[in-house]
């Protein structure tokens, strides 16, 4: 075999090998956990590193992940389809989208830190001042927070994909006297639907695993939160917050979050993946 | 012509109402967009006008300061002395050893999948670098803690940040490289067949220099992508309040810093300037990398 090519399939191995080995460390630092909790580990909202009676369940986290996140799609759906409307279909082509589309681009630039940052001074003074939280950290609050952050990966594909939607079937509406509006809802939206819902999918998959800005704004008590304005903690942040005094037995279970992260993400990926390929064939 | 258009109208019951709705909906995607775009602005302006006074040489030359330090200042009222030297130094230097790591295996492995695109084995490590992608940036601290400070390092490092930030940065680059090889027409490197070039003469001089501005373009998105981060950073690198180039030793980061200056009530004035600091270099890479992808269109 050609020499070059055998450096080349050398590279994509090392690919195998850091999954592989992800994999392997992640489940083989979980095992602990797993085998003093068996399977109740993922139901119970315990959660007592308290020597001598510790108690691990990861159901608060999950709880918590899965409500920040769909808060934050739920918000951001309506904004970052706006904007793919903007700059794929009503101002196409201008400088005013290249504007807009620029911007959005912008917030994807900006570390997590630095919305967490801005969520803490500017935003969770807002939600004391409704009175909807008496400290401002609750699960809508991280919400709020991970909608703007995600806008950018929404807004992004959708806007590629309603710009891909063949002229001739748009014109045909026209010539039949439709309306913008009637375009876009029963030409562009069907056409684009697949590709839309897949890019609000992989939006979904960024919102689980953000860490910092949730972690800064959620009030961080490992309790499942018994509404969206009480305080909560995440599995990307109870990870952050607790691993520096973390050993053994709690270690173990940080890595079991971490590992369920990782499942989780990794099948919301991959269901967005399975539809773009199945639509793009 | 007034007369015709009402006539119109009359033709078609409802019209005027879905005219109506038409417009409604169109400014209802004009508001909603104009929403989307401002916190942008928000956040830029937020961070000027709070940061804007702390940015001096000092900021760049000296090391973080300690918080009695910190504490004397702010209670004579004086902005705080002290700079981010370490934080600097400490991206600096990981984010090098990560783009050592990340950028020649990742370009070799995008030129792999370009070169195989239909074989079996190359769309299994196509749909692993897509896993790998995906997986939370946290995660990778998790397992940067395990490959590196437990078991190369004894301790928190340098080279475990790097590891993380290399992770992540990889599959970027591999994505990138083979999307920018798919757009070189394939004559040209048949044209380098048919004269009999090695094929690694072919990779060197005729893909990377014809796809160059495509693949720094996703080197510095890559980059831009992981100087950011902190999650990974706090379960790895750690922080450290000296100047660092260590990779053994824990090391700090700007958004390191920022952290730390966050959880310390005297310091949180220097948050601002640290944070306008990181999002300038960020929008600067970014910048960059369009204006490669402008020059090559």
């Amino acid at each position: 075999m050609n020499p070059t090519k055998t450096v080349l399939v050398l590279a994509s191995v090392v690919v195998v090998l850091i999954t592989a080995g992800m994999m392997y460390s992640l489940t083989s630092g979980a095992i602990p956990v797993f085998k003093e909790f068996g399977l109740r580990f993922i139901v119970s909202s315990e959660w007592n590193p308290t020597e001598g009676r510790e108690d691990y369940g990861a159901l608060p986290f999950i709880v918590g992940t899965v409500l920040t996140s769909v808060i934050a799609i739920i918000l951001c759906f309506p904004l970052a389809f706006s904007t793919s409307l903007f700059i794929g279909e009503y101002y196409r082509g201008t400088r005013m989208a290249s504007i807009t589309g620029t911007m959005v681009d912008m917030l994807a630039g900006i570390p997590s830190i630095v919305y967490g940052l801005w969520g803490f001074y500017v935003l969770r003074p807002m939600i004391v001042a409704f009175g909807w939280s008496a400290q401002g950290f609750s699960i809508f609050t991280a919400g709020v927070v991970l909608a703007i952050m995600i806008i950018p990966y929404a807004t992004s594909i959708t806007t590629e994909i309603i710009k891909m939607v063949s002229n001739d079937l748009k014109e045909a509406a026209y010539s039949l006297g439709a309306t913008r509006r009637e375009v876009i809802f029963s030409v562009i939206i069907p056409n684009a639907r697949s590709g839309i819902f897949t890019s609000y999918i992989l939006a979904f998959g960024r919102a689980l695993g953000e860490t910092m800005a949730v972690t800064m704004l959620i009030g961080n008590s490992n309790i499942v939160p018994k509404g969206i304005f009480q305080s909560g903690n995440t599995m990307a942040s109870v990870i952050a917050n607790q691993f520096g005094e973390a050993d053994g037995l709690k270690l173990s279970a940080l890595v079991a979050i971490g590992l369920l992260l990782f499942v989780i993400t990794g099948i919301i990926n991959g269901i967005g993946k399975l539809i773009i390929k199945k639509y793009s064939v | 012509m007034a007369l015709r258009i009402r006539n119109q109208r009359q033709d078609f019951p409802g019209l005027s109402r879905r005219l109506a709705k038409d417009r409604l909906f169109k400014g209802g995607v004009f508001f909603l967009s104009m929403v989307t775009i401002s916190p942008i602005v928000l956040i830029i302006y937020k961070l000027v006008s709070n940061g804007y006074r702390q940015i001096n040489f000092d900021f760049f030359s000296k090391k973080a300061p300690d918080t009695y330090e910190a504490m004397v200042a702010v209670g004579a009222g004086e902005i705080i002395p002290g700079g981010i030297l370490n934080g600097i130094t400490g991206t600096l230097f990981m984010v090098l050893i990560a783009s050592v790591m990340a950028i020649p295996l990742g370009l070799l492995i995008g030129i792999f999948l370009y070169d195989q695109k239909t074989k079996r084995y190359a769309g299994l490590v196509r749909d692993l670098v897509d896993i790998l992608q995906g997986v939370p940036s946290i995660v990778l601290g998790l397992i940067a803690y395990f490959w590196v400070v437990k078991t190369i390092t004894h301790g928190f490092s340098a080279l475990a940040g790097s590891t993380a930030l290399a992770i992540m940065m990889l599959p970027l680059i591999i994505r990138s490289t083979e999307e920018t090889l798919k757009m070189i027409p394939e004559t040209i490197r048949e044209a380098g067949y048919a004269l009999g070039v090695p094929y690694h003469k072919i990779i060197l001089r005729v893909l990377i220099p014809s796809g160059f501005s495509g693949l720094a373009t996703g080197i510095l998105l890559a980059i831009s992508r992981v100087i950011g981060e902190t999650a990974p950073l706090m379960l790895t690198a750690l922080g450290s309040m000296e100047v660092n180039l260590n990779i053994a030793k824990p090391t700090s980061a700007v958004p390191l810093l920022i952290w730390e200056f966050y959880n310390d009530p005297n310091m949180v004035d220097l948050i601002w300037s640290s944070s306008l600091f990181l999002m300038m270099i960020v929008l600067l890479l970014n910048l960059l990398s369009k204006q490669l992808i402008a020059k090559r269109t």
